[in-house]
């Protein structure tokens, strides 16, 4: 009897004490927002283990929400996606600017987020890097294919693919001519217009290929040719561009849709000061160069551009003319419940033969 | 025998009943309270049977989960068509090494993850996949066809995921079965026809009804393959209540579908078991 308990105990002492030999530092985050290669030399310089767990915003918030906020040291939401979501479940705690680096940040872009991401006196989010959703397209096979609207045209059957998610229904109503985001704050009037979105998508069903939800099988499906005419991120379109020129991503005539992803602090993040650490890390210009490089998102770090390979410059002009950056549609702050909205919507847009 | 609850036991039972209790009981709790609770017009929580109501008020949900239940059942028949002659072969017709050896070969599969066996599926029926290329290159086709993203291939990926599940119930059934039965009703001059019916099935029933039941609901409960084989038309519930959670933020409605899946698939097997007069305590054991 006695020799069980005392092994029990022995294997429950160590089993608890091989999880907290080392510090770690846990991120929530987007896949390739970590490269190996960073990590790596974070793990060198600091000797905190670095945990990725890769996510999307919705599912990020929902994991944050079942834990009230606990489980994960620094969280990489869109900027859109904190201020409502922080008021309803307060997931995460009050940014302290004072421990950032703000020299090595481009100053319009952190204020824009801290004025975003305002909830009470306190604003939640630090920008990381930016970019744009659009249309990846193949010249080859569909050379007219020029905004968004060309996802519903019948002259790509069964050579289109998007995302059942919001970004698709926005960038459809721009491309009706009707401004999503003036009606974020009228819910009904929101409602009508995501309806008549809705209605087209559900007449152009027979042409889509599939809808698509992992990026890395949306890009196989345009490297093999199988899609020509897909919604997509810019990065993604740029990076089949290096290895098959036909494709490229196309900045829609009615507007690119504007992201910024964030870092954000999980309100019980155990371990806050290596997650300043990371963030001061990870925008430091040489480091941030590095992530742009490789993934080809643009960085919110000031003094990247220098240590930027010339190709990513290259990249944006060749997508983006003056007229096309003027006209990205930024994301406003989501307001609560459109989420629910938007999600009947699409249930609908599925479910529909 | 009976055993008497000794401290020492309890101690290795403690592990079990916290696991069962904590991982198990406890959140299966506070769902049922999150699908009892919604806001009023003022946006206050009250507590409420409206996430219930909603799935028999908005059509999209309950179509969705017809279709999804009647797609388990055809899952399930075709499953046990296509694994019923290999259990038989495998116990009934070749020797006893060569079963074993047999039996093997049908695990060997299922030892990686059901993910990796859909996406060797989908490689093999892509557009630009192996099975294109080789009926391109032998001038079957002149021009690549789409096999992937529709409901034959999502039934085809279930079927060959819960083929397992089927398959051995039926061989550890037919096992116990006393081949001199057959041979008896062969010199009495029954026909193959009905040897099957009335001999094989009737012998083989529980082990039928419980894999039926196992791969139903594995079916029923899968959302990897019709997501990721199935095409745009191919809303499972599943995927139902994880956009209610994920994409639309509502985890009371969510929560609600997960019970209504509970209880409406345990109906379906009730109804199932009665129709086919057997018993879930005999099956089970």
């Amino acid at each position: 009897m006695k020799r069980i308990l005392v092994l029990a105990v022995m294997l429950t002492l160590s089993l608890s004490s091989s999880a907290f030999s080392q510090e770690t530092l846990k991120i929530l985050t987007w896949k390739g927002y970590a490269p190996q290669q960073l990590v790596d030399k974070f793990e060198k310089e600091t000797g905190i283990k670095v945990e990725l767990t890769l996510s999307n915003n919705e599912e990020m918030i929902a994991k944050l929400r079942a834990t009230r906020g606990a489980g994960f040291d620094l969280a990489q939401p869109s900027q859109d996606r904190i201020s409502s979501v922080q008021e309803k479940y307060q997931i995460y705690q009050a940014m302290d600017y004072s421990k950032i680096n703000a020299d090595q940040l481009i100053g319009s872009m952190l204020d824009a987020v801290k004025k975003n991401t305002a909830v009470g006196g306190d604003s939640f989010g630090v920008p990381f890097c930016y970019g744009t959703s659009g249309l990846i397209v193949n010249k080859k096979l569909a050379a007219e294919a020029k905004d968004y609207s060309d996802l519903l045209n019948k002259a790509y059957e069964g050579r289109i693919s998007y995302r059942l998610k919001r970004p698709t229904l926005i960038g459809l109503a721009f491309a009706m001519g009707d401004d999503p985001f003036a009606k974020y704050n009228d819910a009904a009037a929101y409602e009508a217009l995501m309806n008549s979105v809705a209605e087209k998508m559900v007449a152009a069903k027979p042409l889509v290929k599939n809808y698509w939800s992992n990026g890395d099988a949306l890009l196989e499906m345009v490297r093999s040719g199988e899609v020509a005419v897909a919604m997509g991120w810019d990065n993604g379109g740029w990076k089949l561009n290096a290895e098959n020129p036909d494709i490229d991503f196309v900045a829609p005539a009615s507007g690119a849709l504007g992201w910024i992803d964030t870092f954000a602090i999980p309100a019980k993040a155990k371990n806050v000061e290596a997650a300043y650490k990371w963030i001061n890390f990870i925008l430091a210009p040489e480091n941030a160069a590095i992530f742009t490089n490789l993934e080809k998102y643009g960085t919110a770090s000031k003094g990247a551009d220098k240590f930027l390979d010339k190709e990513i410059a290259d990249n944006f002009k060749r997508s983006f003319s003056e007229a096309d950056i003027d006209n990205i549609k930024w994301y406003p702050p989501v307001p609560a419940n459109l989420e629910q909205i938007e999600g009947k919507i699409l249930d609908k847009v599925k479910a529909a033969q | 025998m009976k055993f008497k609850l000794s401290s020492g036991l309890f101690i290795f039972l403690t592990p079990v009943l916290l696991w069962l209790f904590l991982l198990i009981v406890i959140p299966q709790i506070e769902l049922l309270l999150m699908s009892l609770r919604g806001e009023n017009n003022l946006g206050e929580p009250i507590w409420t049977f409206a996430n219930y109501l909603h799935f028999f008020t908005e059509e999209i949900y309950w179509y969705t989960f017809v279709r999804t239940a009647t797609y388990a059942i055809i899952v399930t028949v075709l499953t046990f068509i296509v694994t019923f002659p290999v259990a038989f072969y495998i116990t009934k017709v070749v020797s006893k090494r060569l079963s074993v050896f047999l039996t093997i070969l049908l695990l060997v599969p299922f030892w990686v993850s059901e993910l990796v066996r859909v996406y060797g599926w989908m490689i093999l029926l892509r557009e630009s996949g192996v099975l294109n290329h080789i009926m391109l290159s032998l001038g079957l086709i002149d021009k690549p066809v789409e096999m992937l993203y529709n409901d034959i291939s999502m039934i085809m990926g279930l079927v060959y995921t819960s083929m397992l599940f089927m398959v051995v119930p039926l061989i550890s059934s037919l096992e116990g079965m006393d081949d001199s039965l057959i041979e008896a009703a062969h010199d009495l001059g029954a026909s193959k026809w009905t040897i099957f019916t009335r001999i094989v099935i009737p012998y083989a029933a529980p082990g039928i009804t419980s894999g039926s039941i196992v791969v139903f609901m594995l079916a029923l409960g899968n959302y990897l393959t019709p997501n990721l084989m199935g095409g745009k038309n191919s809303l499972w519930f599943t995927e139902q209540i994880y956009n209610q959670f994920i994409a639309s933020f509502n985890w009371n409605q969510g929560a609600a579908f997960g019970f209504l899946l509970l209880l409406l698939s345990s109906l379906i097997i009730w109804v199932g078991l009665k129709m086919s007069k057997q018993q879930l305590g005999r099956v089970l054991s």
